[in-house]
Parts: C-alpha cells; sequence; structure tokens
C-alpha cells in the first residue's frame, strides 16, 4: 500500500468532514499577546489522516484546543476565522454547550499531555466507562465490560485489574494508551490526536496506530495527527501541513513532502533526522541554527527569515503568501509559503 | 577498569497491585526485578524497552527519588540506596533527573526562572543575581527566549516544558543525569540542537546520562551502550554498534525491526511479535518473553535464563546463549 497514491485519490473526492478557514487563535498574558495560531487554514477529508508538524511551540497543540473550544482560559481566544465541521456548522460559533456535545460525539481529541487530561482521583476504567455513557445508553457493568476490552485493543496487559489502577499507578505510555481508548470510546467523526504515540515504544505503537487505522476504515473517521515524529507521518498521513511560528508554511502530499521538500525549514526539519549511524563514529546532528522569533513579537516579513539559508530582501520586507507551487492546482495543490517558490501565476 | 561512577547490583522495586474497595490486593508489580548495571564516568548508558517494562521506576531509584525494594546502589564508590534525606543531599547535587512528564514534574504556581533556580537554591548556590544570569543563559542554552522566565508551565508547550526540565537538570552541573525520554516531544530540529548539547557537555565536564528513550534512531546515535529492558530485566546489554549491527536477544530484534521508517514508499514490516503483552502482575513462569518468543522452546517455560555473555555483550536467552556457546 503506498499512501502516497490513495492519498490523492481521497484528497480530491471526498469531500472535508473539518473544514478550517483562515484560524487565529490569540492568547492575551498583561499586554502581549502570543500569536500562536495566525492564520491556518486546512482540510481534513473524510477516511484521511492529515498530519501537522512543525517547530515545538509554533502552535499546533494551540490549533488543536482551538477547534474544539479549549483553548485556555481566559487568555485564549480565537479573533478570527471559521471551524466547519460537516452537519453541526461553525464551531468557532458555537457556545460551550453546544461544544461540550461536539467533544462527547463528534470529535475527540487524545491530548498532548495524558496527566491534564485524566482526572487523577478516578480510576481509569470509570473513565472510560463514563465517555461511553456518555454518547450511548448503557448499564454500568456493560459500559465496564466495554472499558475493559477498549484497555485490551489498545495493548494494556491485565487490562480488568488495570482498569481498578489510579493514573498515577500507570507508566507513561500505559496513560498515553488509556487516553487513546477514552477517544476511541466515542466512536468519533474526527480524531484529533495530538502526539497520540510518543510515550510508546515502537512495538505498540505500530499497535496503536494500525487500531488508529482500522478505526477509520471501518467508520471513516479522519484523522488529524499532530506530531513530531516523521517515521509516524510517513506510516500514517496522506497530506502533511508544516507548521512554523503561527502559520502554515507547507502542505503537500506526504509523498512529495519527503521526496522534495521545498521550504527552507521543511527542508531543514528533514535533513535534522537522526541517521542510522552503522558503527560510524558519533558526529554532531544537523540541525536550524538560530531560534524561532517570540510569537509575541513577529518579525515584518517571512518568519523564517532570521534563519534562512537562502534569504534576501524582499523576505524581510513582506510576508510570503501561502500558495500553489507553479502548475500544481485543484485541491491536492502543494502549497508553500516562501518567496523563492512564489511563480508568476501565483502573483 | 576504573570503579564506574554509578553502579546497580540486583535492585528491585516492587508495587501493591491497586485493589478495590473491600478487595484490598495482595499482589504485587514487579516494576524492577534484579536489575545489574553500571554507568562509566563520561559514557551515556541507553535504556530502552516496552512501555511499562520499568525503565522509569529504574531511573527514580537510580537517583533515589525512591528507594529500591531490594538491592545495592554505588555512587562514586559509596552505596547510597539506603542513605536517608539528610546523607542524600550532597548526593543530590551530583545527580540529576529530567522527567518523562515534564507537566506533572513542573511547579504550577513558580516561574520558570524560579523553577530553574530551585535547585540552586536549595544548594545555597550563587546571589540572586547570579542564579537570575544563570536561570537567562539556560534558558538561551534550551533555545527558549528570555520572556520565558517570567511565564508560569502552563503557559508554555509540551515541548517548551520538556526543555525546562533539561535546564534545570542543568543548573547544578550535575556529575550523572539520567534523562527519561527527554526529546521525545520535540521537533526533530530541537532535538537535534538538545542531543548536540548533551554530547558537547559530556565532553566539556565528563557528565554521564542514563538515557531512556523509545526513539531507537536517538539512543543510537546518544548511546556508547545500550541495555535492553523487558518486563522488569535487562535481556540484552552491548555497545551501541553491536546492538544495533548484531542484536541478539530475539525482543531487541523486533524492537529494531520496528522503526518506522521516515519514507512513505517504505510501510514499516507488520510487527512481528505475536501475543499479547505481557502482565508484571503475573509475569509469565521461565523467561519472560517465552509466550512471545519465536525460538521459544521447553526449558524457556520453566526456567528463567541468566544475563550472561562476554564482558562486552550480554544477553539473557536459552537459545541464543546455547549458540553462542557451541559456535566459539
Ligand atoms: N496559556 C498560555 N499562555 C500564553 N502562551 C501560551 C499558553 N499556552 C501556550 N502558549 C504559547 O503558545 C505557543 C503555541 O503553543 P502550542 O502548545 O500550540 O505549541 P506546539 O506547536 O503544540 O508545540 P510542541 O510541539 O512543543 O507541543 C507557544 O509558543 C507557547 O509558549
Ligand atoms: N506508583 C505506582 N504504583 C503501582 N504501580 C506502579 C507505580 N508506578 C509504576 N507502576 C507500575 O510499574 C510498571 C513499570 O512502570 P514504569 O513507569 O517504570 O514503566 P516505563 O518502562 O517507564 O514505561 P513507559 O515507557 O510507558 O514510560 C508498570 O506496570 C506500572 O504500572
Ligand atoms: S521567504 Fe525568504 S527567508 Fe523565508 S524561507 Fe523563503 S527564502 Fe527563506
Ligand atoms: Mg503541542
Ligand atoms: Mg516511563
Amino acid at each position: 500500500m503506498t499512501p502516497a497514491l490513495d492519498a490523492s485519490v481521497q484528497v480530491r473526492s471526498a469531500p472535508p468532514v473539518l473544514s478550517v478557514r483562515n484560524l487565529h487563535a490569540h492568547l492575551h498574558l498583561g499586554d502581549t499577546v502570543v500569536r500562536a495560531v495566525d492564520g491556518v487554514s486546512f482540510d481534513l477529508p473524510a477516511g484521511a489522516t492529515l498530519s501537522i508538524v512543525g517547530e515545538s511551540g509554533c502552535g499546533k497543540s494551540m490549533t488543536a484546543l482551538a477547534i474544539l473550544g479549549l483553548l485556555p482560559q481566559p487568555a485564549g481566544r480565537i479573533t478570527e476565522g471559521e471551524v466547519w465541521l460537516d452537519g453541526v456548522g461553525d464551531l468557532a460559533r458555537l457556545d460551550q454547550r453546544a461544544l461540550r456535545r461536539v467533544r462527547g460525539n463528534a470529535v475527540s481529541m487524545v491530548f498532548q499531555d495524558p496527566m491534564t487530561s485524566l482526572n487523577p482521583v478516578f480510576r481509569v476504567g470509570w473513565q472510560i466507562a463514563e465517555a461511553i455513557r456518555m454518547h450511548e445508553t448503557v448499564s454500568r457493568e456493560e459500559a465496564r465490560r466495554r472499558a475493559i476490552e477498549l484497555l485490551e485493543l489498545v495493548g494494556i496487559p491485565s487490562p480488568s485489574v488495570r482498569c481498578d489502577a489510579f493514573p498515577h499507578q500507570l507508566s507513561g505510555g500505559m496513560r498515553q494508551r488509556v487516553m487513546i481508548a477514552i477517544a476511541l470510546a466515542r466512536r468519533p467523526k474526527v480524531m484529533l490526536a495530538d502526539e497520540p504515540t510518543t510515550a510508546l515504544d515502537v512495538t505498540i505503537q505500530a499497535q496503536v496506530l494500525r487500531l488508529m487505522k482500522r478505526l477509520q476504515q471501518d467508520s471513516g473517521a479522519a484523522l488529524l495527527l499532530i506530531t513530531h515524529d516523521l517515521g509516524v507521518v510517513a506510516q500514517m498521513a496522506q497530506r502533511v501541513c508544516v507548521m512554523y511560528a503561527g502559520v502554515i508554511v507547507e502542505e503537500s502530499a506526504v509523498g512529495d513532502l519527503f521526496a522534495d521538500p521545498l521550504h527552507p525549514y521543511t527542508r531543514g526539519l528533514l535533513a535534522s533526522m537522526p541517521k542510522p549511524r552503522h558503527g560510524a563514529a558519533r558526529q554532531a546532528l544537523i540541525s536550524i541554527p538560530g531560534t524561532v522569533p517570540p510569537l509575541s513579537r513577529l518579525p515584518a516579513g517571512c518568519r523564517f527569515a532570521g534563519r534562512c539559508a537562502h534569504v534576501f530582501s524582499k523576505c524581510r520586507e513582506a510576508e510570503p503568501p501561502l500558495v500553489p507551487v507553479a502548475g500544481d492546482l485543484g485541491p491536492g495543490a502543494r502549497k508553500v509559503r516562501c518567496w523563492l517558490h512564489v511563480g508568476s501565476e501565483a502573483a | 577498569m576504573s570503579a564506574p561512577l554509578l553502579e546497580a547490583r540486583q535492585l528491585r522495586r516492587h508495587f501493591p497491585v491497586p485493589g478495590r474497595l473491600f478487595r484490598p490486593s495482595t499482589q504485587t508489580v514487579k516494576a524492577v526485578d534484579g536489575v545489574d548495571l553500571h554507568v562509566a564516568r563520561s559514557e551515556t548508558l541507553g535504556l530502552v524497552g516496552e512501555s511499562g517494562c520499568g525503565k522509569s521506576t529504574l531511573g527514580r531509584m537510580l537517583v533515589r527519588l525512591d528507594r529500591p525494594t531490594a538491592g545495592e546502589l554505588f555512587f562514586e564508590g559509596e552505596n547510597i540506596g539506603d542513605l536517608d534525606e539528610t546523607a542524600l543531599k550532597p548526593v543530590r547535587r551530583k545527580v540529576q533527573m529530567v522527567f518523562q512528564n515534564p507537566y506533572a514534574s513542573l511547579n504550577p504556581r513558580q516561574t520558570l526562572g524560579d523553577t530553574i533556580c530551585e535547585p540552586l537554591v536549595v544548594h545555597r548556590v550563587g546571589t540572586p543575581e547570579s542564579r537570575r544570569k544563570r536561570a537567562l543563559e539556560l534558558l538561551d542554552i534550551v533555545g527558549l527566549q528570555p520572556e520565558h522566565y517570567a511565564r508560569y508551565p502552563h503557559q508554555l508547550s509540551g515541548g517548551q516544558r520538556q526543555r525546562i526540565g533539561i535546564a534545570r537538570a542543568l543548573a547544578l552541573e550535575p556529575r550523572l543525569i539520567v534523562c527519561d525520554e527527554p526529546v521525545s516531544a520535540l521537533d526533530v530540529s530541537i532535538q537535534s540542537q538538545i542531543l548536540n548539547l548533551l554530547t558537547d557537555l559530556q565532553g566539556r565536564f565528563g557528565l554521564s546520562y542514563v538515557f531512556i528513550s523509545h526513539d531507537l534512531r536517538v539512543v543510537e546515535h546518544i548511546a556508547d551502550r545500550v541495555a535492553v529492558m523487558y518486563l522488569g530485566r535487562i535481556v540484552e546489554e552491548a555497545p551501541v554498534a553491536t546492538l544495533f549491527a548484531r542484536p541478539l536477544h530475539p525482543y531487541t530484534q523486533a524492537l529494531i525491526s520496528a522503526i518506522p521508517l521516515a519514507d512513505p514508499a517504505r510501510p514499516t514490516p507488520e510487527v512481528i511479535l505475536e501475543g499479547g503483552v505481557p502482565n508484571p502482575i503475573d509475569p509469565p513462569r521461565g523467561c519472560h518473553f517465552h509466550p512471545r518468543c519465536p525460538l521459544a522452546e521447553d526449558r524457556c517455560r520453566v526456567e528463567t535464563p541468566d544475563l550472561v555473555g562476554t564482558q562486552e555483550h550480554k544477553v539473557r536467552c536459552w537459545v541464543v546463549n546455547r549458540e553462542l556457546a557451541s559456535s566459539s
């Protein structure tokens, strides 16, 4: 199976279940405004997997939280943009009550930090059972039985004992799998998964990823997958958005991105992956020099200009738009935000 | 060989299994069940293994955040396994830990600047002014900005919090740092910066690391030796090049073959590990790995193999060790 091929088919045919349009989510800290999400747009077709990758702190988690109306309070606010969910409407305009219903049913989220989203004072089995009972009328015993089944599916050993454990009694990876079990319990249309497998070893990771794929096949759920693991991206996603300092700087089919990254940031990122050493002496890893500008004091031009090896005068004057690369049009087009790639037809 | 900086002998840590109301439990989880290991000066020991196999529990004992249930632990030749808090204080200055869960390990009411300074305050190092300077320097070293000094943990992204944990561990210039998944929440470019920093500090100050990670490419890069854990025990230990070129234990082989390739045209092979995930509450008899092992024979189901081999390369497997013995 080559994900890159399915991608073009899926992306061109299926209508999006989730469509994010020009989303701005800002965090207010006294006088400073952190522009965590600063004009992000993407479409997530039914049954598809879209990955978001990017620099730590660039706004990936805030994008997911903004979609669900879970921005940190009181600092966070959606200041502009729309979040269209198929069959529901614009989530950015719903009140908290309506959003809570959406979160219990149509959209579920696996949070980056399981300890903050699991309730420390309840046993994990109970928490999963509650998620089941939120959208289905089943007896307590039945919900418990299903919770145990889900724990087994995500690879927790002796699930009927572990289901009575409190979150702090589980290892990091087990907690992460409990989160995934809760998300699956809701049988969502859209799953937002923020670093869902970082705490898992590679064999359990493979098992969990297969489980998520199966859920997608069975129920047509769409997956928004935020991860730093480019191996996971390559194995799971059909399309990828690369974020940098609050904006998407490149969007393309996964095959194209790995074969021929266009944005200088994406290139730097792919080059930074540690390579198999084959017994050779340790060499310093490649990394992108410099640091990301603070999201509260962004430069005028391209946000990557301060670290870019190709920077030229125009880059410091105006921010490049995210536009399809020359010759590539239509819904599956590659897009990049870099003056090097702004062709005549895009202007 | 000179005395190792850190040495563990038959370390164990057992937890009672959670009971239910009116049904207290008598079972235990043998999270760490007889681990021997050593770390030399300027050396990095990689620690890998299945989720829940006891890596974090072992790491917490190595820095004496937790007291071993049994076994001995030597740091700079001194048995620290049983020391109480007062006696441990000088040791605490020299061993630090970067926690797997950065959020839970940061005080939500403390600014990041104060968090980084805290170990300096506890050990009465420097003046408020010099500590502040040091904290700003450390923020810069881990790729954060001065404006983060006055922020609180909840105002950071996951990867930014992880870097605060690293900055805090570096503050006292320790001899040994147990890094529990220190770069898992970082993008590969910042990950490279941090790994290069750790390597650089090791070169300059002779630091030692115990480096716990699920990312085997990272372990291959950073480690000198690697120990592979399975269900509370070490099942293989070897220099990094040997382990990746010639993994011997069937579990290590499965682990290495499951690394997802960053190449969409080459799907990761379906995992070859058969059978359910083992249960540390009631571990399989004999070799803990036997229910999932393609090589298992009768003996493996009843008798526990020892971790044996050469000084360099040790493995805990009846079949592999027999074959090694007959071929040498
Ligand atoms: N409550 C808050 N108040 C102010 N700023 C915040 C708050 N939470 C997050 N931020 C800032 O918002 C920016 C975006 O954070 P976000 O969590 O979305 O990053 P991320 O891309 O998910 O990073 P990572 O890969 O490290 O998880 C960061 O720079 C962070 O410092
Ligand atoms: N406080 C505790 N009470 C009871 N059991 C515990 C406790 N802490 C850990 N355990 C159990 O000990 C075992 C080992 O946990 P540990 O956190 O050391 O695993 P790990 O190898 O670090 O896993 P991961 O890779 O998922 O972080 C697990 O079965 C876990 O449930
Ligand atoms: S716009 Fe300029 S500075 Fe920005 S990435 Fe492209 S070349 Fe580099
Ligand atoms: Mg995040
Ligand atoms: Mg752990």
